[in-house]
């Protein structure tokens, strides 16, 4: 068997044909309903095999000769060519997809390598070699990788895992919101970023919301940085007005349509990250955005292009690995079942962004989640938060009970960290960690101490 | 088998009444600033058997409104004993999966549908409002909170002289059938109230979106909605009032979505769907 462009294959008595790469792609994707919906999925379980075998001969190097979105109407297509590296690429430039997989399952393939390769590696190949790997593979390939970010701790060292702490109130009332960050730093999480999503998109919430995590964090030395999850161009104004901004957030997406649906543009990101910096509130660091990412949100646009998910979600690093960013988390569960219909197509989602995320060099973290009306519940979550701790997640959510009531979905819980911790036997951020053993809420990196009515958090 | 009032909770940790547990942690009085599940207490650093199994009946509500039947039978009745009259359609979803995982076939009417309502629309003639109602994401919205907020509704319609046609009952609908539905009948508005995506503090709560001249090129960004109408958020009465304002203006103005939207700002709860849209992606599209 062997296949060629224009692809096509012989199974036994039948021959399968692929009129495009972008097309072998989506063929080859693991079943999710969102390609279906879109009318990109293969026809049958078989002729998805034949578009994997078909996939794994394709040499990498096709993948910059024909950009699965036309350079001239694409900017994310623009950007993944131009700052593509040949020379970080040259160790693998002459493998198959196929190939590669096997490359860097190697013993030999070690983190520094995959370090070397990552400029040279576009989304495009990472999601490619996906769709060939098996969970263990993309949980192994991805523990191998190190990336380490830096503004007032340091994120993703090895043996490392980190919480946001997302303290949501539907109202953004600051009593509720401040309760819930209170309950999170008590339960030792908040080490990657207090962040809010708030109801209401606006400078004067913006700057109240960040004003009182700011004061939290001076009065108490909290070796962390706090985020209003607002759009881009709002946190351009209140920095403008002098706000205490550590870091920029922004939704992104694959491709320039699917981020002009979220109001965004290269340049204003470009201009965000540069307004951040120029505040030069970080102390051991200065990656100053957060980007979060979720498959089928090119879809849901209506901004794929006949891509699949799984890759436009792979071209979305791409945006965001251009502005250093601290932290980046793909938001799996979040979308509905018409995108990822159940546990199963939520937890292979989750695994193949991580991986993805990390091979192309990013802090990667997961929004380990579910909505109500996909078929999934906590077990599932339990399995894919196991399986993300192996493969070296970056961070996770930390969400009272893990129950979101603001936005109406189910994440993980302050407690489902110290779960992984026990199991894996992580830790917070190193800075993070000395802060909670002088506060006396966590001994040893590991166990919390009893809780106490007159802790110096609860004087507030 | 012991039965459970569905319409409170048993032992859900945010509920007032709560009694003082030892169990919990000593900052329990934060509570009283939210109702996010905090200071749960613990074992060892995992979550105490009373709160996991406290979320697990909260999931498994949502879980059930979720897959709950619309008992049209039920829902008609409700209408007539306000004297209001329904007519029953069908989108092109067969079941809850498909409805799950096809958006596009509950955007759309069943081909038996669309020619019943072909020759009801000669006999009818064309009026100003067509209300459709569906499960949507939770039937038990609908079938508590739609036939009391139409009933108010149409009672202040009906004293400003607006014509209807009858309330269209249709399973497995999503926003956009008021689209087709609209167009078909030549309605100057069309106003679809069904189910919302069920949170866990909130399985039956009902959403309201309405469009002036209702055809295919309506996007979100055309549409107002009123969202969370049930009696613990916006409740039946004051959405009834909000849309009741929002359409006679609309009417006045001959338009809706974004240029209608909320001037006086006083209600959070109303806004252009596209608005309401973002809300609901917050994390994945703001």
């Amino acid at each position: 068997m062997s296949c060629s462009a224009p692809w096509s294959l012989s199974v036994g008595p039948r021959r399968y044909a692929f009129s495009s790469l972008r097309e072998l792609m989506a063929r080859a994707t693991p079943l999710r309903s969102g390609d279906a919906l879109a009318g990109l999925a293969a026809e049958s379980a078989e002729e998805r095999v034949a578009a994997q075998q078909c996939l794994a001969d394709v040499p990498l190097a096709r993948f910059l000769e024909e950009p699965l979105i036309p350079y001239e109407t694409d900017a994310v297509t623009r950007l993944i060519i131009d700052t593509h590296d040949n020379a970080a690429f040259a160790p693998v430039a002459d493998l198959t997809v196929g190939a590669f997989r096997d490359w860097l399952l190697r013993y030999e393939t070690d983190h520094v390598a995959l370090t070397a390769i990552a400029p040279g590696l576009t989304p495009e190949m990472t999601a490619a070699v996906a769709k060939l790997m098996g969970n263990q593979d993309l949980i192994l390939v991805a523990s191998k990788c190190r990336v380490a970010t830096a503004f007032r701790d340091t994120i993703g060292l090895p043996g490392r895992l980190s919480v946001r702490l997302q303290p949501n109130h539907p109202a953004d009332d600051v009593k509720g919101i401040a309760a819930s960050i209170l309950d999170g730093l008590l339960y030792g999480c908040g080490d990657a970023v207090i962040g809010i999503n708030p109801a209401t998109d606006s400078v004067p919430a913006m700057e109240t919301l960040l004003c009182l995590i700011d004061e939290l964090i001076h009065r108490y030395e909290i070796p962390t940085q706090s985020c209003v999850l607002a759009h881009v161009t709002t946190a351009l104004k209140v920095i403008a007005r002098g706000a205490p901004v550590d870091l920029v957030f922004q939704s992104i997406a694959g491709t320039e349509a699917a981020n002009a649906s979220f109001g965004v543009t290269l340049p204003i990101l470009a201009e965000a990250r540069d307004a951040a910096r120029s505040l030069k509130r970080g102390t051991v660091g200065e990656n100053v955005m957060y980007f979060e990412t979720g498959q089928g949100s090119a879809l849901s646009a209506n901004a794929h292009h006949g891509v699949d998910m799984q890759t436009c979600e792979a071209r979305a690093y791409a945006v965001a690995r251009q502005f250093a960013p601290l932290l980046v988390n793909t938001v799996v569960g979040f979308i509905g079942p018409e995108y990822l219909y159940d546990g199963k197509q939520i937890l292979r989602a989750g695994l193949e962004d991580h991986c993805c995320a990390k091979l192309l060099g990013l802090p990667m973290g997961c929004d380990v989640c579910y909505t109500n009306h996909a078929e999934a519940d906590q077990d599932d979550m339990d399995n894919l938060l196991t399986l993300l701790g192996v493969a070296g997640c970056t961070y996770i959510m930390g969400v009272p009970g893990a129950d979101d009531i603001a936005l109406g979905y189910q994440s993980t819980s302050f407690h489902d960290s110290h779960y992984l911790r026990q199991v894996l036997g992580l830790k917070p951020a190193p800075e993070f960690e000395a802060w909670l053993e002088k506060m006396r809420i966590v001994e040893k990196g590991r166990r919390l101490f009893p809780a106490s009515p007159t802790h110096a958090l609860l004087a507030a | 088998m012991m039965m459970i009032d569905t319409a409170f909770p048993v032992s859900d940790p945010r509920a007032t009444e709560a009694r003082p547990d030892p169990a919990e942690d000593p900052w329990v009085a934060l509570r009283q600033h939210t109702f996010a599940r905090i200071a749960l207490g613990r074992a060892g650093g995992s979550q105490r058997t009373a709160s996991v199994l406290a979320f697990r009946l909260a999931h498994a509500r949502a879980r059930d409104a979720v897959h709950a039947r619309l008992d049209l039978e039920a829902l008609a009745a409700r209408f007539s004993a306000h004297g209001l009259q329904t007519e029953r359609i069908a989108t092109a979803v067969s079941d809850r999966p498909a409805f799950l995982m096809r958006p596009d076939l509950g955007r759309q009417i069943a081909a038996a549908s669309r020619e019943t309502l072909k020759a009801r629309a000669r006999k009818w003639g064309r009026r100003d409002l067509v209300i459709l109602v569906s499960d949507g994401h939770s039937a038990n919205a609908a079938l508590r909170h739609a036939a009391e907020t139409v009933a108010r509704l149409v009672e202040i319609l009906d004293a400003a002289g607006w014509t209807r046609y009858p309330v269209l009952l249709v399973p497995f609908g999503r926003v956009k059938l008021q689209d087709e539905v609209g167009a078909l009948l030549k309605a100057r508005h069309a106003l679809m109230l069904l189910g919302e995506r069920p949170g866990l503090s909130a399985p039956d709560s009902l959403g309201a979106y309405f469009t002036w001249r209702p055809g295919p090129a309506r996007t979100d960004a055309d549409r107002n909605c009123v969202s969370n109408i049930r009696p613990e958020g916006t409740s039946p009465a004051a959405a009834a009032q909000k849309l009741a304002e929002l359409l006679l203006e609309s009417a006045r103005l001959g338009l809706s979505g974004v240029n209608l939207k909320d001037e006086q700002g006083a209600h959070n709860r109303v806004a252009s769907a596209s608005v309401c849209q973002k809300k609901i992606q917050a994390k994945t599209s703001p």
